[in-house]
């Protein structure tokens, strides 16, 4: 163990090296410049994420007739305004700030008073966003659309469980986005480094010197190390812009867990992420000899990823919903998903036990990898259906060759 | 019936002269079910210059990556210095693979000091002895040069020093006379023969005999997967009878039938194995019959007719068993 630690340890020392004063270590830094910017251009990642967050809903404290009639007129609004009509559910009036905080049941603001003088209590955001919508369904419930306007009284509090649950859906998807486009960068980057060794010819050096178990391990940790001192740079240079230009910059809003422990899970949750995929690209390559081989052979696994990434996509904002826990259990979506709930559910102990079960897997996988690798990365040669015809022509061609010298004892 | 078991190790697995530095007992390797070696014997003499003779495909290579450890037989056993685990030993070991490789981007010294490091000498040292060996072998000046802008004959020069840097008791070379010019070929000749001096154990694999027959005594012919020859290359030489080379002035005349059956002719000059009642006969044949002795010399064969009689015949063979496989 101690001599594969150590081998693995050389290999990764080298790889560490060669790749951060490399050109393509420059590539790897500008590479989330790229989607940040088609991200601002598309009107910004909040923007999109707030739009896609469905069902926001409105506590209904108001006589009981009133409120049914709210209910009955925005059932009857919400077909021809998909989207633009909240959902309500009659909440005790008597201390809205209370029923804005409940966490088990989010709402986004509560609708008080009467038909006549309705009062929506929420944060300014939620306040600007609904007060337009309530007047409309406020209106249909006084006798449609020929009733006179109702005006809407506002009252704004601190801020609402329903929306900040909108909001941490924000920084679970940014969260996601971020783990998702890395581990592809550095996926990627194993593979052509895997390749590339290949084409130097070098392998069957390492082969022969160190265990090919210690090869992949170092392989793979190097690029782990690689993609640490990516982070710190990106990490620095955001937090200088942010410093920079923190008035302009929308900041993202602070994850359930705070931004610490979210950071270090977010971190973990990469490693993990990293490692199982790329245990499955290292092994890839060890099959390929080519460029054009490896595109065909990590194309499934990039399709597989992409696939895993929209999975966990759809389980944010429905943490502890089947299929935020199928997600969860999934060993290559569980780092996705793990670092959503992060940032929208304050509870660690799922988290310990997402590790548990993701180092679990991690483990199994780099041993499944590793092995694939050791029986892949020194064997070369055709195809398996030619190989019998090939080797016939071989051994045909060495016969014929060596026949048709002058053999000394040879006939006339 | 096969053997596959091994006598037991030198004490200490440490072979001292006349004990085995490699030995190897019906090792079998089959890729995607076509077997690349089936069944090959090996005994390998602790500080001897061995070589492993063999057409192009016919599985040197894979046999020295299973006597290495960086592939495992599919059966058979093999023992590397004492161990049938030769990887946990790799840093008594040297390996110059066929296909030749270093990383691009490094220094000649690095690049000898990486090799040294996988082997387990630590890397000041590596740089340390890589400079050192750079300037003895006339290098010094591309000690800082990248790898990528030396010469191929030099790059093989830096491979080969990163082979031998950790000053390991086994060498093993796969064709490693490969890609150099004459002037390098006779280097890495005097390079081997000093190895051996010192005591290494050197096994190089060769598709070209006259490197063999300069530097070994022992050879092994592998062909189509088997080993139908090893031992001393004067024995090889022996599985072929002497030739005789007999001129004559004679074209034609009665003393023909005298000649043996595989004689033939290039212009005055016959060729024929030397019969087995030997040549005295023919001789008074000769005179009575007025052939016209001009000259006649018996040679015996050279490693080469040894060598493509003894591979050719196993091909052929072999060629026959996959004909007649269903």
């Amino acid at each position: 163990m101690i001599r594969m630690l150590r081998s693995a340890w050389v290999i990764a020392r080298r790889d560490f090296v060669a790749v951060i004063f490399s050109k393509t270590f420059l590539f790897f830094l500008l590479g989330p410049l790229f989607p940040v910017i088609v991200g601002a251009l598309a009107g910004g990642i909040g923007a999109q994420v707030a739009n896609s967050v469905d069902n926001p809903v409105i506590g209904l404290a108001m006589r009981a007739e009133d409120g049914a009639r709210i209910e009955r007129a925005a059932a009857a609004l919400a077909e021809p305004l998909p989207g633009r009509v909240p959902k309500f559910r009659t909440v005790d009036g008597s201390d809205p700030q209370a029923a804005l905080n409940d966490r088990a049941e989010p709402l986004v603001a509560v609708l008080r008073g009467s038909l006549d003088a309705p009062e929506l209590v929420g944060p300014p955001d939620q306040l600007a966003r609904w007060q337009g919508p309530v007047a409309l369904i406020a209106a249909q419930a006084r006798g449609g659309l020929r009733a006179p306007p109702v005006a809407v009284a506002t009252r704004a509090v601190r801020t609402s469980s329903g929306s900040e649950v909108q909001a941490r859906v924000v920084t679970a998807q940014a969260a996601q986005f971020a783990l998702f486009l890395l581990t592809m960068l550095l996926a990627g980057m194993v593979l052509s480094n895997m390749v590339e060794e290949k084409g130097n010819k070098i392998i069957e050096v390492l082969a022969a010197a160190i265990p090919l178990d210690a090869l992949f391990l170092g392989k793979l940790f190097a690029m782990l190390a690689v993609s640490l001192v990516g982070i710190a740079v990106w990490v620095s240079v955001g937090g200088a812009v942010v410093a920079i230009g923190a008035q302009a910059l929308p900041a993202l809003p602070a994850p359930a867990v705070g931004w610490p422990l979210f950071a270090a899970l977010a971190l973990i949750y990469f490693a993990m992420a990293y490692l199982l995929l790329g245990s499955l690209f290292l092994a890839i390559g060890s099959l390929a000899t080519t460029v054009r081989e490896v595109q065909t052979l990590s194309m499934p696994v990039t399709m597989m990823q992409v696939l895993v990434f929209f999975l966990a996509s759809a389980t944010v904002a429905q943490t502890g919903k089947p299929l935020e826990l199928a997600a969860a259990a999934f060993p290559l979506s569980s780092p996705f998903a793990m670092v959503a709930r992060a940032a929208q559910d304050p509870a660690l102990w799922p988290h310990l036990a997402a590790l548990a079960w993701q180092a679990l897997w991690v483990a199994l996988i780099i041993r499944v990898g590793a092995r694939v690798f050791r029986r892949s990365v020194m064997k070369s040669g055709p195809a398996r259906g030619r190989k019998r015809w090939r080797r016939t022509r071989a051994v045909g061609e060495v016969a014929g060759n060596l026949a048709t010298q002058t053999l000394p004892g040879a006939a006339p | 019936m096969m053997k596959t078991e091994l006598g037991p190790p030198a004490a200490g697995g440490n072979p001292d002269a006349g004990a085995l530095a490699i030995e190897a007992r019906g090792l079998v390797k089959r890729f995607d079910g076509v077997t690349a070696v089936d069944g090959v014997d090996l005994e390998v003499p602790a500080g001897s210059i061995f070589g492993v003779l063999g057409p192009n495909g016919a599985g040197k290579t894979t046999t020295l990556r299973m006597l290495l450890g960086i592939i495992d037989p599919d059966e058979g056993v093999r023992r590397t210095l004492g161990h049938e685990r030769p990887h946990q030993i790799a840093h008594r070991i040297g390996y110059l693979p066929e296909e030749r490789g270093l990383y691009p981007a490094m220094k000649a010294v690095e690049a000898i000091a990486f090799l040294a490091h996988l082997r387990g000498v630590p890397l000041r040292e590596g740089r340390r002895r890589a400079q050192t060996l750079l300037e003895e072998h006339g290098l010094g000046y591309a000690a800082e040069r990248q790898i990528r802008h030396l010469s191929k004959g030099m790059a093989q020069q830096v491979q080969l020093l990163g082979t031998l840097i950790h000053e390991p008791e086994l060498v093993v070379l796969d064709e490693p006379f490969a890609g150099l010019d004459a002037l390098n070929q006779g280097k890495l000749e005097a390079t081997i023969r000093r190895l051996a001096e010192q005591g290494t154990t050197v096994l190089f694999s060769t598709h070209v005999i006259a490197h063999a027959e300069r530097l070994c005594e022992r050879i092994a012919i592998i062909a189509a997967g088997k080993v139908p020859f090893t031992g001393l290359v004067a024995e090889a030489r022996d599985r072929l009878p002497q030739q005789v080379r007999l001129e004559l002035a004679q074209a034609e005349g009665p003393w023909r039938a005298a000649l043996p059956a595989d004689a033939r002719r290039e212009g005055a000059v016959w060729h024929f194995s030397v019969p087995p009642g030997g040549v005295e006969p023919l001789l008074r044949a000769l005179i009575e019959g007025e052939a016209g002795i001009l000259s006649l010399s018996i040679e015996r064969p050279g490693l080469h007719d040894a060598f493509v009689a003894i591979a050719g015949e196993a091909a052929a063979k072999a060629l026959a068993d996959e004909k007649e496989a269903p």
